[in-house]
């Protein structure tokens, strides 16, 4: 390739969408690139998955644009589908089915189903041929729902909630499966979850959604790199702290105070000091306290 | 395995903790010169974390001479791989040596005393690692 600039698989300009009064997204522009691995986080009704649906075709953007591999997934379905493998957070699998019935189902659907991929992430995840999906544990049902999403090799993983609702053990094998796809070139994931710290572990980029608005869209360096978390204390006990530069969130009461800031270090150290104030403690915020801070500011 | 465990209630950077702990064990010489570290991949999925991490990582330690990368065949441990500078070691240790004196003032321990301790936890030190490099000839499992 010519080019360096980091081809775009998703791009999402100006996307609102309501239900009845309710806003679930306001005017959302991103962009994932090839290989990205993206989080997208917030909490549960935040508009993570109507994003999510909107990037699949299943909503048609009323405002704003949706373009999947530069396709527009409302308008060529089939295109945009066949090369994403889709986890929705439901796992809607039909439960009558068994598991070896189940991939050989979705495999009639995709014309580049690797079998032998697909028996491999089987055996694998240990689950058993014969099994009726609706017997399986919830940990299974993701792993299932897992394998079929993979199975065709897509080129964009999208996963709503991978590990909602399963345990750590569970959760750790469905994110090394993520990894995995990852390490395989070119592969691009998207990923929902309201678990701040695995997606601190995998995600290179981020992006916050509040009552249905970005409020962060970063990569995990820029945002670890921007933010910073800081004990201040000040010979008085104050109700609020003086106006200091970048702070995104104040907690505290009394002499000591928690705040989380963004922005240029020396210039909130002078001001700290020109207040009569003392850090006494500053380090790296956790991307979880990250977004606590933006959520409650 | 590489023992490396990735913190979740430090904020600090992954790549960083990374770093930070490799550097650590080849100056500790549980990484010794020629030893081979793990694929990115491989290592990624033990630490589930992004691979980009990981690759990242491992090229801040190539950029300090620390580590080499062979195209195709693998990343191993430099020849004379010094992971601190003189002063470092010494801050590093001065840390240690710090909270030493302070403990044993504490104790009520005389310097003499502590000089005495170390030579003598040295030389035990000394011999448990002896027997332990006869019981496994390759030092590693």
């Amino acid at each position: 390739m010519e080019s360096h600039e980091p081809e775009t698989v998703v791009e999402v300009v100006g996307l609102s969408r309501s239900f009845g009064r309710k806003e679930a997204l306001r005017d959302v522009t991103l962009r994932v690139a090839r290989g990205q691995v993206f989080g997208l986080v917030g909490e549960n009704g935040a508009g993570k998955t109507t994003l999510i649906h909107h990037v699949l075709g299943a909503y048609k953007a009323k405002t704003g644009s949706v373009r999947v591999f530069g396709i527009d997934p409302v308008y060529d379905p089939t295109a945009v589908l066949a090369k994403i493998g889709y986890l929705s957070e439901d796992r809607d699998l039909p439960g009558w089915m068994r598991v070896g019935e189940l991939m050989r189902y979705t495999q009639a659907f995709y014309p580049k189903w690797d079998e032998a991929y697909a028996e491999r992430l089987r055996e694998e995840f240990e689950l058993p041929v014969d099994s009726r999906i609706r017997t399986l544990s919830r940990g299974e049902k993701a792993k299932a729902g897992l394998l079929v999403a993979l199975a065709h090799r897509p080129e964009l993983l999208l996963l709503d909630e991978p590990s909602s609702g399963l345990d750590a053990i569970a959760r750790q094998d469905i994110l090394a499966a993520v990894v995995r796809t990852v390490a395989e070139e070119g592969r691009t994931v998207v990923f929902s979850s309201h678990l701040l710290d695995e997606v601190e572990r995998v995600a290179d980029h981020v992006a916050m959604i509040h009552e249905g608005r970005v409020t962060l869209d970063a990569s995990m360096d820029t945002i670890k790199n921007t933010h910073r978390k800081y004990v201040v204390r000040w010979p008085e006990p104050r109700v609020e702290i003086p106006e200091l530069p970048g702070v995104i969130r104040a907690v505290g009461d009394g002499r000591e105070w928690g705040l989380v800031c963004e922005g240029d270090e020396q210039a909130f150290a002078e001001a700290v000091r020109k207040s009569g104030g003392e850090i006494v403690e500053s380090s790296v915020p956790t991307l979880e306290a990250v977004f606590v801070a933006r959520a409650s500011a | 395995m590489l023992q490396i465990s990735i913190s979740q209630s430090d904020g600090t950077p992954i790549y960083f903790q990374l770093l930070r702990q490799i550097k650590h064990l080849i100056a500790m010489g549980r990484l010794q010169p020629g030893d081979e570290l793990p694929p990115v991949r491989v290592l990624a999925q033990q630490l589930v974390i992004n691979p980009n991490t990981v690759v990242r990582a491992y090229r801040e330690l190539e950029a300090a001479g620390l580590i080499y990368m062979r195209r195709g065949a693998g990343t191993y441990v430099s020849d004379g791989a010094v992971p601190y500078s003189d002063t470092e070691c010494k801050r590093i240790l001065s840390e240690r040596v710090d909270a030493l004196i302070v403990e044993s003032r504490n104790l009520g321990y005389s310097m003499d005393q502590v000089a005495d301790l170390l030579r003598e936890r040295d030389n035990a030190l000394g011999i448990e690692q002896r027997n332990q490099e006869e019981g496994t000839p390759d030092g590693k499992s």
